[in-house]
């Protein structure tokens, strides 16, 4: 019989896994399930939802660390940090609007668990990178805990940010740690708008070369350029570079920025609000049109991208972030299965496609994520059967038999 | 040598020495295998020399392909092997077992691609972590991880240890910056991680490998992320009559929404040790020695010195000098990076620890420390990263005087214990290794560490690449890997349905 558990706290979790472990009753673990939608669909009868496993534990602004259970609304804590001056420096993006959900819907866990970061990333780094402790259940069963509170720990292996990027697939977690930033007093974007291809790559990284401290570089072509109101340059395509910090501190860097992109074409500023609110259709990708097609997400190296880029089929577009290294790619075909894609990547130097929106018959035949080299591939396999033996933590969404 | 147990040798390898030697020369020839005593000896230890061993053999590989066969020569003879890069490690990391070969990895100091369009380095692990940003320092770039020990330590070394350094407080740890790697499996078999671009795809191997103490895998490349200087860094040098202002001013600036480059902290002794030893101008009236650094636009730092500035005038700062020359900012941090060796002259022997603490514990668990100190009737210089709430107590002993080495243990456990009772941490960036092996149980339940075993037991299940590091207990693979269920258990009839 199916069976949809609500654990309200961590006892009844652990009770929770440990009779689907016994029984192996596989589960499929959500927090809110506005992710749901992404990844291998998956053949699982029961349901363990996280979203009643809520509340921050404990927040201390002064040590800059919060800790939070993890079907916390991730809206919640960001509200939290925002009234005390701080914020989440790794700016998570929010699925939601792609996958056809509403915008804010995800849990503090799934957003972790998967990984998400935002624009920031270039500077401030992954989620990952800001995970330091974590309570969680394993597939066993068993309540473990790893990491600590504390920003500078090397006690014991790194498996609070090994949590981070697995999906829900090694372990529930209860309560994770993170630390915390102060946030920005102000931002400023430079934009150039016009640039092609490599023009536009070059620009991003020359600044991002530069000691401007660019906490955002993304690359918008003409084409969805055009599709966005407000002021984008008139339609042309727009490479934008975010400068945040202080007021005195960003102008002066601006003045780095165009000395350095003196070559590349007339610089313009977006001030605070503009800026504010290009960086957040970036973000959640909400410069892309609603009915997009299937949306890749790729990682390469950003000098990288514009082969990529090139061996696309006609009719897709891309957004840059990243300072071109992450390319979202809304394909209008939703059926293709990422071969000719992978394979440009692999000849481009390397990287990772993962398909984040597509029909459930397409997601159910092909490699979602990014297929590995046979040697790492068995060896996810033996890292996810040391956490669940018995495969019962979402089995197959993110590869085959993990 | 006092308390830790190491795994017992196995006297049939030791017997079989010389075919293992010949087997590995058939792998590696030339000057690639060492055996004889003499030789081996400068292997015997790593930076904690209080234990030493001499391995089997030593072998220095200079290819991928040899350290796989060695390894898969080693996996095949369920012979031990112990990874070596530079030998700093302060926690016994790189410590030999008498049944093992050592593989030191010092030879792979090559610079294979210098990337700086995309911000990225590809190196081999045996290249020094200052070997990094002298490879990127003519346009400008550096690698920011910068422990202290960086003109010799490697950059596998610190993938293991996860090192961190002064700038760690705004730049991130090793973890932070490593784009991608490649490492060679106890089996033979060679594997990669992520690469060029940001976010290895599927789960986060690097996470796990940064910090795995060389009981993972065998690093063979390592992709790093590098950084354009800050335009400029200011250094301010503030004294204060007590370490609890000091800890206070830290808070404030921590609560103030100011990240400095590095914010460090010296107590008395370590003051007086370091001045003696390199006259860096440090007030020698104060009872704690702030150093502050502020990098970024000049504008920026500007405003935030003055900021700092007035924040320890608030507590009551004594002494305040601000950089104002590179030459004058240099010689503030000389004091400070020199503060090992400082305190090395005037104590025969020192014991460094390692623990972290939240920020706001520093004034307890200072007062704490000089009580410890009494009780065990030895002294301590100290010496930490405090915006991070890293601590690195200098326990002063004379090995010579009977007792000594096994009092200065003890002291060290207790500061460690007291660490982890205020909600911090046995190590900060040193590593557990065997130094802080044993007491692993103080901050982690049986059932923490099994889990963490079974990590291990994914890469190495027959317990083969570094053992008797890190983990007190060694479990057997098989024996982690079994479930005691109760079948036929139904959940908690209270939970939640929908
Ligand atoms: C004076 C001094 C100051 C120091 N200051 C700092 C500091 O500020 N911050 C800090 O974090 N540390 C510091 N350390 C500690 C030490 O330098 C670091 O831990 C360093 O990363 C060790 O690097 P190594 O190359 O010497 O490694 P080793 O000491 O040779 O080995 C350390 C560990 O790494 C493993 N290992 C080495 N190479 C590889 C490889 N290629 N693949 C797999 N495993 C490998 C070994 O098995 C061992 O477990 C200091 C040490 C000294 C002596």
């Amino acid at each position: 019989m199916a069976q949809s558990f609500r654990p309200r706290d961590t006892a009844e979790l652990v009770e929770v896994v440990k009779w689907a472990a016994a029984e192996q009753q596989p589960l499929e673990v959500i927090g809110n399930g506005s992710k749901r939608a992404l990844g291998r669909p998956m053949q699982v009868a029961n349901t363990l939802a996280l979203d009643h496993l809520t509340g921050v534990v404990d927040y201390e602004p002064a040590e800059l660390v919060l800790t939070a259970r993890a079907g916390t609304p991730l809206a919640e804590i960001q509200a939290l940090l925002q009234d005390n001056g701080q914020e989440l420096a790794f700016e998570p993006m929010d699925y939601g609007p792609v996958l056809g959900e509403e915008l804010g819907r995800a849990t503090f866990g799934g957003t972790l668990s998967a990984n998400v970061s935002g624009p920031r990333r270039i500077k401030a780094g992954a989620a990952r990178d800001h995970v330091l402790g974590l309570e969680a259940v394993s597939g066993r069963g068993e309540l473990f805990r790893a990491g600590g509170r504390v920003v500078k720990n090397v006690t014991g292996y790194d498996l609070a940010r090994a949590f981070c990027a697995s999906w829900g697939t090694l372990a529930v977690a209860s309560t994770i740690t993170v630390k915390v930033a102060p946030k920005a007093t102000t931002e400023k974007t430079v934009c150039l708008f016009g640039l092609q291809g490599v023009e536009a790559t070059g620009a991003m990284s020359a600044a991002l070369g530069s000691s401007a401290e660019v906490s955002g570089a993304a690359h918008v072509p003409e084409k969805l350029a055009a599709l966005q109101s407000g002021n984008w340059g008139g339609g042309r395509s727009a490479t934008l570079l975010r400068l945040e910090g202080i007021e005195e501190s960003i102008d002066y860097r601006v003045g780095i920025l165009r000395r350095v992109l003196e070559l590349a074409g007339t610089v313009e500023i977006m001030d605070a609000a503009a800026s504010f609110s290009v960086w957040q259709s970036i973000r959640n990708l909400t410069v892309f049109p609603h009915n997009l097609g299937a949306l890749w997400r790729v990682s390469v190296a950003p000098t990288a991208a514009d082969d990529v880029i090139a061996s696309l089929p006609e009719g897709c577009l891309v957004m840059q972030d990243w300072g071109g290294g992450l390319l979202w790619i809304a394909d209008p075909d939703d059926q293709r299965d990422g071969t000719s894609l992978r394979a440009a990547i692999a000849s481009a130097g390397g990287g990772h496609a993962t398909l984040v929106k597509a029909p459930e018959n397409v997601r159910n035949t092909i490699d979602v994520f990014h297929p590995q080299e046979p040697g790492l591939s068995l060896l996810t396999k033996r890292l996810k059967s040391q956490f669940d033996p018995h495969g019962i933590l979402n089995p197959g969404r993110m590869y085959k038999g993990v | 040598m006092s308390g830790i147990a190491m795994p017992k040798p196995s006297q049939e390898l030791l017997r079989n020495k010389a075919q293992i030697v010949k087997d590995l020369q058939r792998i590696i020839s030339g000057e690639g295998v060492i055996c004889e005593e003499i030789e081996l000896r400068p292997y015997e230890t790593d930076a904690l020399t209080a234990y030493r061993q001499i391995p089997l053999a030593v072998v220095l590989p200079e290819t991928v392909e040899q350290v796989s066969q060695i390894l898969k020569y080693c996996y095949a003879n369920e012979v031990k092997v112990v990874p070596r890069g530079a030998g700093t490690s302060l926690s016994g990391g790189a410590l030999p077992l008498a049944d093992s070969v050592l593989m030191s990895m010092m030879k792979f100091n090559q610079i294979l691609d210098i990337d700086l369009p995309n911000r990225a380095v590809v190196v081999q692990p045996g290249v020094t972590n200052l070997g990094i940003t002298h490879a990127v320092q003519h346009e400008g770039f550096y690698y920011a991880p910068d422990p202290s020990s960086q003109i010799a330590c490697s950059i596998g070394g610190n993938i293991a240890e996860n090192s961190g350094g002064v700038h760690s407080l705004k730049y991130g740890l090793t973890t932070n910056n490593v784009l991608g790697l490649e490492m060679v499996l106890m089996s033979g078999e060679v594997i990669r991680l992520g690469g060029k671009h940001l976010d290895a795809e599927g789960y986060d191997f690097l996470a796990l490998l940064a910090g795995s103490e060389g009981l993972l895998g065998v690093v063979t490349e390592v992709t790093v992320r590098v950084l354009q200087k800050p335009e400029t860094a200011r250094a301010a040098l503030i004294g204060f009559p007590s370490s609890e202002q000091a800890g206070q001013c830290v808070a404030d600036i921590i609560g103030a929404g100011i990240i400095p480059g590095g914010m460090e902290l010296m107590d008395k002794l370590a003051i007086d040790a370091a001045e003696d030893f390199v006259h860096a101008g440090y007030p020698l009236d104060v009872e704690a020695l702030m150093i502050v650094e502020l990098d970024g636009p000049e504008a920026e730092v500007d405003r935030l010195l003055q900021e700092v500035s007035s924040l320890a005038t608030q507590n009551n700062s004594t002494y305040l000098r601000v950089s104002e020359t590179e030459d004058e900012r240099n010689t503030f941090w000389a004091g400070r990076k020199a503060a090992f060796p400082a305190v090395g002259r005037i104590s025969p022997d020192y014991l460094c620890m390692d623990g972290t603490i939240p920020r706001k514990a520093l004034p307890q668990v200072l007062k704490r420390m000089q009580v410890l100190g009494e009780k065990h009737g030895l002294r301590c210089a100290n010496v930490f990263h405090a915006g991070d709430g890293n601590l690195h107590p200098l326990i002063l002993y004379d090995a010579n005087n009977p007792g000594e080495l096994e009092a200065a243990e003890a002291f060290g456990a207790d500061i460690l214990r007291l660490c982890v009772e205020v909600g911090g941490v046995l190590t900060g960036e040193h590593g557990v290794g065997i130094e802080k092996r044993d007491l692993m149980p103080e901050m982690f339940s049986e059932t923490d560490l099994k889990q963490q075993q079974r990590v291990k037991c994914a890469f190495d299940e027959k317990h083969l690449l570094n053992p008797g590091k890190v983990f007190p207990v060694l479990h057997r693979c098989a024996e982690l890997g079994r479930m005691h269920v109760h079948k036929g258990q139904l959940p908690f009839p209270n939970i939640p349905r929908f």
